[in-house]
């Protein structure tokens, strides 16, 4: 179903944290902002939900940490011990020091990719997708923010005008 | 303008005067005999003693305590001897451990502060008084550590072995040691260090205070240039300062991050005080401006720093531990025979306990939270300071008690009491810091 969307562009990111702050005073949900670089503060101004990919990457660890006991234990006690420096492998815990930069390293691996992919399939990105930003320039130096139009056209572009936008348009969208 | 509460200087004058009885105990109460030696630990620890006393008989008393004592562990002969210079050791140990680390943490702070200069950091303006505050414990801090080593270059105590010319005359190592590692240079490198330290940290704080009055930034500029100046500095006398005053204690055995280790511990110990010190004058109703986004920020350097320790720690233990060369694990078997519970008790109150704790973002910003959480990191790193020295000054004899809490009193006492009288002398907030307004917004 296609729905009316407005949309109001800004030239600095100052400008739109105001704005952005201005329209959700005047009590108007603003559906996306689109922006060239992580705006700071951004999404407290928009009043998203906080970010739960911190707890997603503690649980990522824990299970690098864990693949990496159990990997180690495998190779290097139960498969094919071995006698490095007068450390005859027989015990996990007696070699333990050995293993220990693996299990930090696979703790980050783990932590930092299943994160990062955790992020784009929660942002919706996937390879070969169909780019969503509705204007080429809030990948160059143009932020742009989108609001739904529930027959109040006119109020809400004066209202955009007067943030500091230096353009207004309002389209169909596809969702 | 801060005025320091008399709760809290009683409190202060009451740690130092206790402390300072319980010094003087541990003092008095330091065998000085090889006979009363037997005699203490014959009742100390019964069944273990009684094999001491006899080992001691047979052994006789021919050989001088000091070559005993340069050879540590692995000879027993003339073992009351080295049991007596340890427990005579013991009081000036303590005294040592904790002269040294409140020391510590005023150096600390002082190169986290210089660190904010040299980068311009613009979050950090607030907290500069309060950081010169704890760096003014720089000036009676390092004197008494400079006093502490002089006693031991005269004699007065066993802690530095290589300092008898006794056990140098017996030990070949030590001989070709003897360029470096003599008391008339440790002396004079110690006089270097303290005097550049405390030289920064009086020009820095007099350029702070001029830039309050001024109308432009020359005093500002100047301030960055002699941080920028003083890191190189620091970070080449702090690395040599821990060589001589921790590492020589044990003369034979060497570590080549030893310096950084030790860094890490000062700085985060540093960190911890100066979000303490914060808290609590926020608590106070002082330092309106300071907002919970400084705090927050200091306690992601708490555990960001904690992990940095431990990195240390693990990367100088497991070189160690592999290798397994005799003349190195020595260092590392006194600790795990001797010292367990010290040792493993400061891995988890360092590494284990912020990390768990400091991991949530939200925890960063709670008051209490971080006040409960810079305790156990303070009391873990007098801990690491403690492991440094102990195993090689009094070796299985280390007991947490009089001397050793006296000197934590004392010492703490004298901190609270200097670093709240210095932080009286000066508004809290600069005035004329051209980053100030940063500082003030400063919002994550």
């Amino acid at each position: 179903m296609a729905s009316k969307v407005i949309q109001a562009l800004y030239n600095d990111d100052d400008v739109l944290m105001h704005a952005v702050k201005k329209v959700r005073a005047e009590h108007h949900h603003i559906e996306e902002v689109y922006t060239p670089f992580p705006v700071h503060g951004l999404d407290k101004a928009m009043g998203l939900a906080d970010t739960r990919i911190a707890i997603t990457s503690f649980l990522y660890g824990c299970l690098g940490l864990t693949v990496a006991v159990v990997m180690m234990n495998f190779i290097m006690i139960e498969d094919w011990p071995q006698d490095i420096g007068g450390k005859p492998s027989f015990s996990y815990l007696e070699n333990m020091p050995a293993f220990v930069p693996i299990m930090f390293e696979l703790t980050v691996f783990f932590a930092a990719h299943l994160m990062v992919i955790t992020f784009y399939l929660r942002s919706r990105m996937w390879p070969f997708k169909k780019a969503e930003n509705p204007d080429k320039r809030t990948t160059d130096d143009h932020f742009l923010m989108e609001l739904g139009v529930h027959d109040n056209e006119n109020e809400l572009a004066d209202l955009l005008w007067e943030t500091g936008a230096v353009e207004v348009k309002v389209t169909e969208k596809e969702s | 303008m801060y005025t320091f509460s008399n709760k809290l200087r009683l409190g202060s004058f009451i740690a130092m005067g206790l402390g300072f009885i319980f010094l003087v105990i541990g003092f008095m109460s330091a065998p000085s005999t090889v006979e009363e030696a037997k005699a203490m630990v014959a009742v100390h620890d019964d069944g273990h003693g009684g094999g001491h006393a006899e080992a001691a008989e047979s052994h006789g008393e021919e050989q001088g305590h000091g070559a005993e004592a340069a050879h540590g562990e692995e000879h027993d002969t003339s073992h009351d001897e080295h049991l007596l210079s340890q427990l005579q050791n013991r009081p000036w140990s303590a005294l040592y451990v904790a002269a040294f680390f409140f020391f510590m943490i005023a150096l600390g702070v002082l190169a986290f502060y210089a660190i904010q200069r040299a980068a311009q950091a613009g979050w950090s303006p607030l907290l500069f008084r309060v950081m010169e505050g704890i760096t003014a414990y720089l000036v009676p801090g390092g004197i008494i550590v400079f006093v502490i080593l002089l006693l031991s270059v005269l004699h007065m105590n066993h802690m530095f072995v290589w300092m008898d010319p006794e056990v140098v005359a017996h030990d070949e190592l030590l001989q070709g040691k003897a360029g470096y590692l003599n008391p008339t240079f440790f002396l004079i490198r110690a006089a270097i260090f303290l005097g550049g330290w405390i030289f920064y940290r009086q020009y820095s704080r007099k350029l702070s205070l001029a830039q309050d009055e001024s109308d432009d930034d020359s005093n500002f500029i100047k301030n960055f240039r002699w941080s920028a100046g003083f890191l190189v500095f620091y970070l080449v006398t702090e690395s040599m300062m821990s060589w001589d005053w921790i590492m020589s204690v044990d003369p034979h055995w060497f570590s080549t991050l030893f310096g950084w280790y030790v860094f890490a511990s000062m700085f985060v110990s540093g960190i911890t005080v100066i979000a303490m010190v914060t808290v609590y004058l926020k608590s106070k109703g002082y330092l309106e401006q300071v907002n919970n986004s400084h705090i927050h920020d200091l306690a992601k350097f708490m555990f960001g720093i904690s992990i940095f320790w431990t990195y240390l720690w693990f990367a100088q233990f497991m070189l160690i531990w592999y290798a397994d060369i005799p003349e190195e694990v020595t260092y590392y078997v006194a600790r795990f025979q001797d010292y367990k519970l010290p040792f493993f008790g400061m891995l988890v109150m360092n590494f284990v306990f912020p990390l768990l704790v400091l991991m949530n973002s939200d925890y960063k910003r709670i008051n209490w939270f971080v006040i409960m959480t810079g305790i156990v990191v303070l009391f873990g790193h007098y801990l690491d300071i403690f492991n440094m020295i102990m195993p090689a000054t009094v070796g299985d004899q280390w007991f947490i008690g009089l001397p050793e809490i006296g000197g934590i009193l004392f010492f703490g006492g004298l901190f609270v009491f200097w670093v709240f009288t210095a932080l009286t002398k000066a508004p809290l907030q600069p005035k004329r810091n051209p980053f100030i307004e940063e500082s003030r917004h400063f919002h994550y």
